[in-house]
């Protein structure tokens, strides 16, 4: 029995090895998965607040979302990210916005430049900036916008969905399925989220 | 507007690839993702096509098509073919996408893949594909090879050379 696993790790070691050459970087920084508990953060807001889960005791869960000011797929998601705090925050799950891109790579993205656009598009919710581009990393987040579903259970912030806004970035009108909206609809009513991972275009974070 | 409520009649427009092309709308034609499909990724050929999805906005994807086109430039005689699929939004084809393709000189073919439900079409390129852009696929004899990632010459030439050995 011993043996027999120890021959199955060698050739998954091997196995896993070989794929990561093969593949270069894509897939070492794995992040979450659903089930795994999300580490607290402390991130500076928009209004110059300092920011973690443990802030907000009565909350059920959170909607994650990392954003930026500058990618188009985030920029199209904004009207539909306040609809959401609007919308789930009563109900014990508001929206927590992180920008993880590095204003270096991207000066539009800059704190000042978070701060105008929380202003001029009446942000409802914290607007963090990952500054030290770590948190994304450690949530596994790959692309603006990418959406962490977190629920609260038994203290800890379980991640119950991954992925996508809804089935149609460009395109609110066009939108048939509101996967996040669907998966908060599922925990609020104490069900398992059926529909756990999608997948959206986005634009690459820039560290 | 190119919108996507037109992307019935304007798939249709990319069977027209043979018509005398008269303005570079007409040269850089609109797919679902099922044309994309079976008109790229499905080629099963001893040759070698580099298919490559970025947008015009997107920084890194811009700042790797150099390297994708001196690739092009240099390997086109060995049977390498440059497949540049766009995501920019429809709407942005001839305010974007064409000005952008004619300032740079792009010489890949470059196609506008207009299909809003990615969740669906994100897994058949690849399951390992988060969504991000740059994305790659080197794709020849029929086997594919993706990469979430952005590439510089010298690691692109490797990759491809890599395959021109088989």
């Amino acid at each position: 029995m011993k043996k027999s696993f120890l021959v199955t790790t060698i050739v998954l070691i091997a196995f896993l090895g070989f794929n990561s050459f093969k593949c270069n970087e894509a897939n070492e920084s794995a992040g979450y998965l659903i089930g795994d508990a999300v580490s607290d953060f402390k991130l500076k807001n928009v209004n110059d607040t300092f920011v973690s889960l443990s802030d907000f005791p009565d909350a059920k869960g959170f909607i994650v979302i990392f954003s930026c000011n500058t990618c188009p797929y985030a920029m199209a998601s904004e009207d539909r990210i306040i609809a959401l705090d609007a919308e789930f925050k009563p109900k014990g799950f508001p929206v927590i916005a992180i920008n993880p891109n590095n204003p270096e790579a991207q000066p539009a993205d800059s704190f000042e430049k978070m701060k105008q656009k929380a202003s001029e598009k009446g942000f409802t919710f914290p607007y963090l900036y990952d500054d030290t581009h770590s948190v994304y990393a450690t949530f596994g987040a790959k692309k603006t916008p990418h959406v962490y579903l977190l629920h609260k259970e038994q203290g800890k912030n379980i991640v119950k969905y991954i992925g996508a806004i809804d089935d149609n970035v460009r395109d609110a009108d066009g939108v048939k399925d509101r996967f996040l909206a669907n998966a908060l609809y599922e925990l609020l009513e104490g069900k398992e989220v059926t529909v756990k991972e999608t997948k959206a275009i986005g634009c690459g974070i820039k560290s | 507007m190119g919108g996507c409520k037109d992307s019935g009649s304007t798939t249709e427009m990319g069977s027209g690839d043979h018509a005398p092309p008269t303005g570079f709308s007409e040269r850089i034609p609109i797919y679902d993702f099922d044309k994309l499909e079976s008109k790229y990724l499905k080629i099963n050929s001893s040759e070698t096509y580099i298919i490559n999805f970025w947008a015009t906005w997107c920084q890194p994807c811009v700042k790797e098509l150099p390297a994708f086109e001196k690739l092009y430039s240099q390997y086109q005689n060995q049977g390498v073919h440059l497949v540049l699929v766009s995501l920019d939004f429809p709407d942005k084809l001839e305010t974007g996408v064409i000005p952008f393709v004619e300032k740079h000189d792009l010489k890949g073919e470059v196609v506008l893949l207009d299909d809003p439900d990615a969740n669906t079409w994100i897994p058949k390129v690849s399951e390992s594909w988060s969504g991000a852009i740059p994305a790659t696929i080197l794709l020849k004899n029929g086997t594919r090879q993706f990469y979430e990632q952005s590439f510089t010459y010298e690691s692109l030439e490797k990759e491809v050379q890599n395959l021109l050995k088989r």
